[in-house]
């Protein structure tokens, strides 16, 4: 192996793709400007959306209750909701949300409910709409402060106090520090930028590097060359890396200057716990560790997209094959966001998975060394493996010269 | 000198099975001699030359090339080769220079030796005015003579060219086989494979005539014409290659 030569190829290499606008385009423009644009809007638009879904006051429909006008007169009253006439088709008129949800009051409830043994009132809604689930939320609120008003005076007409059916409170309370929540929040979504960027980034330069030369025609004089077929490997798998760890670091630098600079604005704008809330804070640390993480897992898609490339004669034969690996290595990633998928010794050997649950714990501060070292070690031995793979698919006959 | 020792090639094809694509081919040629490797599509004569160039590894049979043998020796073969075939491009987005500079470093040759050698090139080819132009903007011409500059580089022994002056306009293909006659003249070894009768009766030495990866005859252009009795090349290949055929 000649280190001067590995060298001279990558060197080239750079050189031709700086001057290569798609590679440009995938490894740095894309990953600098577009994903903290995508971050940003999709956060600001999923908060603007929620906001305004609780500020519509919704239409509801109530079903029965006529021997409770005091209940339904209090409803209308409140301000809280629209109340459309009762229909029959008010399931129909849910689902197609016209009415966001409704809620049944049982016969006889009104009288029950003196008593103090009202039969339960359901509500309708549903579920994984967001208007109707914040409606049915404000329902079921209502119909609580109404029981709880039923059942203070009951206690009342009996000499006992309010709040003996309610001795005591229970309260929530955030440990986690500001900068905590903050990691928790990114550490959902920047596992998905880095797996999307890392494969991103090494894709168009794998596939130039290999198929594209085939295809026009350059790999031929350079196998004449002296450089031997390892050398040859290494110093375009070199550019392949150097393609994905790019798009990575200006990605999060990217992300981290944008969070930064919206977070001194928000601090400007508001004040206290929700601004605290609202901007979340960068641990550099955790930030350092994705980094290092990010390395062997870079060298793992690298090697397979340089792999995968190589086999393909053309340009377009490897983006065939390589378009449909973006849901391979996508799926585990998906998997790590799961709720209740806790980092383990067996999932630690799952690669992508594995980085997907680490860069979490890591934004928000948690640092399992045990896991983080079995995670790097073995996504390492996958990456020797899958480069070992390429370079010899690059010895083979039947694969450099595949017609 | 190149010497080739029933040099074989088996290939492995899904659909047809084994395929012979070399098959005991041998030649040898002297330095300052061109040896012509005629052959219709598909003879033969890519494979034999991908061999010699160490690009395959050969079945069974044997090479020297420069002195190296092509399998125990690949890299010092390919340090003493230089290959220019028809299929072969240059990279777009890096200059004349860069690409010349590019291959004179994986041959080894240290900064001095190959500013050197870029300037003696770019004066003797002509390349002056598009020495720092970007390849994808040269005409086929200027191409061909920046092909040129990166396959003399290193100022190899042993010259392969493989259909060299395939589709090339008349000038440029002229100027092509002035240039192999140069060669020549330096006491390079050289091989030319083509299916270009008159190119190939102008310009070789000796010619070996390749018909489904055998070696069918050899021989300098007038031997082959006294032996078949063609008037010209192309009659003694039809000949050589399809004896039923009518004359």
């Amino acid at each position: 192996m000649s280190w001067r030569t590995i060298a001279t190829i990558y060197a080239k290499e750079l050189r031709d793709s700086l001057r290569d606008r798609r590679t440009l385009l995938s490894t740095i423009i894309i990953p600098t400007f577009v994903m903290p644009a995508i971050v940003l809007g999709v956060g600001r638009m999923a908060s603007s959306i929620i906001a305004k879904a609780k500020q519509e006051i919704p239409r509801i429909m109530v079903i029965g209750g006529a021997d409770a006008p005091g209940v339904l007169a209090e409803l209308k009253g409140s301000g809280r909701f629209r109340v459309e006439p009762a229909a029959p088709d008010w399931r129909a008129l849910i689902s197609d949300k016209r009415v966001r949800a409704a809620a049944q009051i049982p016969e006889g409830f009104g009288r029950a409910l003196e008593s103090g043994s009202a039969p339960p009132v359901t509500v309708y809604y549903y579920e994984g709409e967001l208007k109707s689930g914040i409606a049915a939320e404000e329902l079921r609120s209502f119909f609580v402060g109404v029981r709880d008003r039923a059942a203070a005076r009951l206690l009342a007409a009996r000499g006992l106090p309010a709040a003996i059916a309610r001795p005591f409170e229970v309260r929530q309370a955030n440990v986690a520090p500001p900068e905590k929540v903050g990691g928790n929040l990114l550490g959902g979504v920047i596992p998905y930028i880095i797996i999307l960027l890392c494969f991103t980034g090494a894709m168009n330069p794998a596939m130039d590097l290999t198929a594209g030369e085939k295809e026009r025609g350059t790999l031929e004089p350079l196998l004449c060359s002296p450089a031997a077929r390892t050398d040859i490997v290494l110093g375009k798998f070199a550019m392949v890396l150097t393609g994905s760890l790019a798009a990575v670091v200006c990605s999060l630098v990217s992300v981290g200057v944008t969070l930064v600079v919206v977070g001194a604005s928000l601090a400007g704008a508001r004040a206290g716990a929700v601004r605290q809330a609202a901007a979340p804070t960068i641990d550099l640390a955790g930030l350092l560790g994705v980094l290092a993480m990010v390395l062997p897992v870079s060298v793992l898609f690298s090697a397979i997209l340089f792999t995968v490339s190589l086999f393909a004669k053309s340009f377009k034969e490897a983006q065939s094959y390589a378009g449909p690996l973006i849901l391979v290595v996508f799926m585990p990633a998906i998997v790590g966001m799961l709720p209740g998928i806790d980092l383990n010794l067996r999932l630690a050997l799952v690669p992508i998975l594995n980085l997907s649950l680490v860069c979490k714990e890591m934004l928000s501060g948690v640092w399992h060394w045990g896991y983080i070292a079995v995670i790097f070690g073995s996504t390492a031995l996958y990456a020797a493996g899958a480069l070992a793979l390429a370079v010899g698919m690059f010895r083979r006959e039947g694969v450099l010269f595949r017609t | 000198m190149i010497e080739a020792r029933g040099l074989t090639k088996v290939f492995h094809d899904k659909k047809r099975g084994l395929i012979r694509g070399a098959d005991e081919v041998s030649f040898r040629v002297e330095p300052g001699r061109i040896y012509g490797l005629l052959g219709a599509n598909g003879a033969g004569k890519t494979t034999t030359l991908r061999m010699l160039a160490t690009l395959l590894r050969p079945t069974s049979g044997s090479a020297v090339v420069a002195g190296c043998d092509v399998v125990r020796e690949p890299d010092r073969v390919r340090a003493s080769v230089g290959f220019l075939a028809a299929g072969t491009a240059l990279y777009a987005r890096l200059t004349a220079r860069e690409t010349v500079a590019y291959f004179g470093r994986l041959n080894g040759l240290d900064e001095a030796t190959l500013r050197a050698r870029i300037r003696s090139l770019a004066d003797e080819l002509g390349m002056g005015e598009f020495l720092d132009r970007r390849c994808d903007g040269l005409s086929t011409g200027m191409k061909q003579k920046t092909s040129i500059a990166r396959m003399l580089v290193h100022d190899p022994q042993v010259m392969i060219f493989d259909e060299p002056t395939l589709g090339l306009d008349v000038m440029t293909a002229r100027a092509i086989v002035g240039f192999v006659r140069e060669c020549r003249g330096r006491g390079k070894t050289v091989i030319y494979s083509t299916h270009v009768m008159s190119e190939a009766e102008k310009l070789c030495d000796v010619v070996g005539v390749i018909h489904e990866g055998r070696m069918r005859a050899e021989g300098a252009p007038a031997e082959l014409r006294a032996r078949t009795g063609g008037a010209d090349l192309e009659e003694c290949f039809v000949r050589i290659v399809a004896p039923g055929e009518p004359r």
